[in-house]
């Protein structure tokens, strides 16, 4: 069917996939306990900001949503050098004994469900949640909407625009079992400069 | 509920499922023409006829086997990796993971004519190419809808379609080719005539008459399946980037600038200009019927309906 609906030149936009966002806090223990990488406690959104109200609408509503709970995290939206949006859900620092993703993954599931209610699923296009180790460096874990799959994107440290590909490896490695991961390595987009890195 | 702002174009679709049933009838109507001509004159000239037919579906086959070489070569373009042209490549990462498709080679052509083509005979082998008169000419937001548009024609895999689609008028062009060579030998030979001859009108005229009108009408409803994939393709550009304004701004810049463009660099392009974002090919009279591309309104009129949608409040 969707051969033949391309090949009529009436291709649709892909719809997001929303479900393996909840597998993300076991996912986070893994990585604490196997190779030292604990969360921030932060998260970001990255979509595709349409022109006009209908939009403008439903990302304000996403914000109030967000601000109206009990523990509100802080929200900013910023652009950046790709014309994509990031929304960044800030939360108090993640406690590495006793600290739980779930609000977090609950904030970022609102937000991807306010847009797909709106219309705007197709414009979703990752979800980043930064870890750091000890000794500072930051990997991201990456969720990639469309693929419904994970990879980890770590900027090698230096500052240079270089990625440390093992740790990446080892990750997925790490993560394979618990979280759908991204097979294919050129699916694995650099996110330089994203929020939180 | 969630709910999908995209909206279908039944008109579009009805047309180009038309055009192609008609293409299709075409190719049929070559083939039993050729097979009634033959069977009225019982002679070996079915099988040269089929072995020119044939040749001419070999000649199709081999275009869109070698489409991804051969139009690079023929705009000369290189490919680029993405250590040559980082954010280029970063665009299209990008527009390939928001539309879940393998991602394309990448090319840059080295010619001030702003445009932009994709080629390759399957999503898997395609290559996306921008020319140096593009990149220097268009904003970032106006490439990426530009490169949202090429990247929908190699998802429609529209290389193939086209090719399936043109192989009844190449068949036919030989045919016509067949044809002269088969007048012009059948009249020096004289006496082989016996052959040509024995229902009044020579064979290879009828041939010749036949293939003429195949590749007549097959050429005219080809630039018409054209114009509806390239329509097609920026409905599914603009939906990809969700701004159908910059496909517009794009569109606007390069069709202005092409046109203006001098009669020489046109020369080198035209070739490949079915495949291009606009056409490389300035004004020619009989426009409506044999332009490989819709006229600017049609297009803006088609994105502007795209932008209403997606701004559509949500309550």
């Amino acid at each position: 069917m969707g051969l033949l609906r391309s090949l009529m030149g009436r291709s649709r936009p892909v719809q997001a996939n929303l479900d393996a966002l909840f597998g993300v806090p076991s996912a986070a223990i893994t990585l604490q306990t196997s190779i030292g990488l604990v969360p921030t406690g932060d998260g970001a959104v990255c979509y595709r900001a349409p022109a006009g109200s209908g939009f403008a609408q439903a990302q304000a509503d996403m914000v109030e949503l967000l601000e109206s709970a009990s523990d509100a995290p802080q929200i900013r939206v910023t652009q950046d050098g790709f014309g994509y949006s990031w929304l960044e859900v800030d939360h108090p620092p993640y406690d590495p004994v006793a600290g739980d993703l779930g609000g977090l993954c609950t904030d970022l599931h609102a937000v991807n469900t306010t847009l797909e209610g709106a219309g705007f699923g197709p414009s979703l296009l990752c979800s980043l949640i930064p870890f750091a180790d000890a000794t500072g460096r930051s990997v991201g874990l990456v969720y990639l909407y469309k693929q419904g799959t994970f990879y980890a994107f770590a900027p090698a440290p230096g500052g240079a625009q270089e990625r440390d590909n093992l740790l990446e490896i080892q990750i997925r490695d790490a993560l394979d079992g618990e979280l759908p991961v991204e097979r294919d390595l050129s699916r694995w987009l650099a996110l330089w400069g994203a929020p939180g890195l | 509920m969630a709910r999908s702002r995209f909206v279908g174009d039944p008109g579009l679709t009805a047309r180009m499922t038309l055009v192609m049933f008609l293409l299709g009838g075409v190719f049929v109507a070559l083939i039993a023409a050729l097979m009634a001509i033959f069977a009225s004159s019982s002679s070996g000239g079915v099988g040269i006829a089929m072995l020119i037919g044939l040749a001419g579906i070999g000649v199709a086959v081999y275009q869109w086997y070698s489409s991804d070489t051969v139009a690079m070569k023929a705009m000369r373009a290189r490919e680029v990796t993405p250590q040559q042209a980082p954010e280029l490549h970063a665009m299209i990462d990008r527009l390939c993971t928001m539309a879940d498709m393998p991602k394309p080679r990448v090319g840059i052509a080295d010619t001030s004519v702003p445009n932009a083509f994709a080629t390759g005979r399957s999503p898997e082998r395609a290559v996306v190419c921008v020319t140096t008169g593009i990149l220097g000419m268009l904003t970032a937001e106006e490439l990426e809808g530009v490169l949202a548009h090429e990247l929908s024609h190699v998802a429609h895999r529209d290389v193939l379609v086209m090719t399936v689609a043109s192989s009844a008028g190449i068949a036919a062009g030989m045919l016509t080719q067949g044809a002269q060579y088969g007048m012009f030998f059948g009249g020096l030979g004289g006496n082989r005539g016996r052959d040509n001859n024995n229902n009044g009108l020579p064979i290879w005229l009828l041939v010749l008459v036949v293939s003429l009108v195949v590749y007549a009408v097959s050429f005219v409803l080809l630039r018409l399946l054209s114009r509806y994939r390239e329509m097609s393709a920026d409905r599914a550009g603009a939906y990809l980037t969700m701004k159908p304004a910059a496909l517009a701004s794009a569109l606007q810049k390069i069709s202005g600038e092409i046109n203006t463009i001098p009669q020489k660099d046109l020369r080198q392009v035209s070739a490949a200009s079915a495949l291009c974002i606009a056409p490389a090919v300035a004004g020619v009279s009989l426009k409506t019927l044999t332009s490989t591309h819709p006229s600017l309104e049609q297009r803006l009129e088609q994105l502007a309906g795209i932008q209403a949608e997606l701004g559509r409040p949500t309550r």
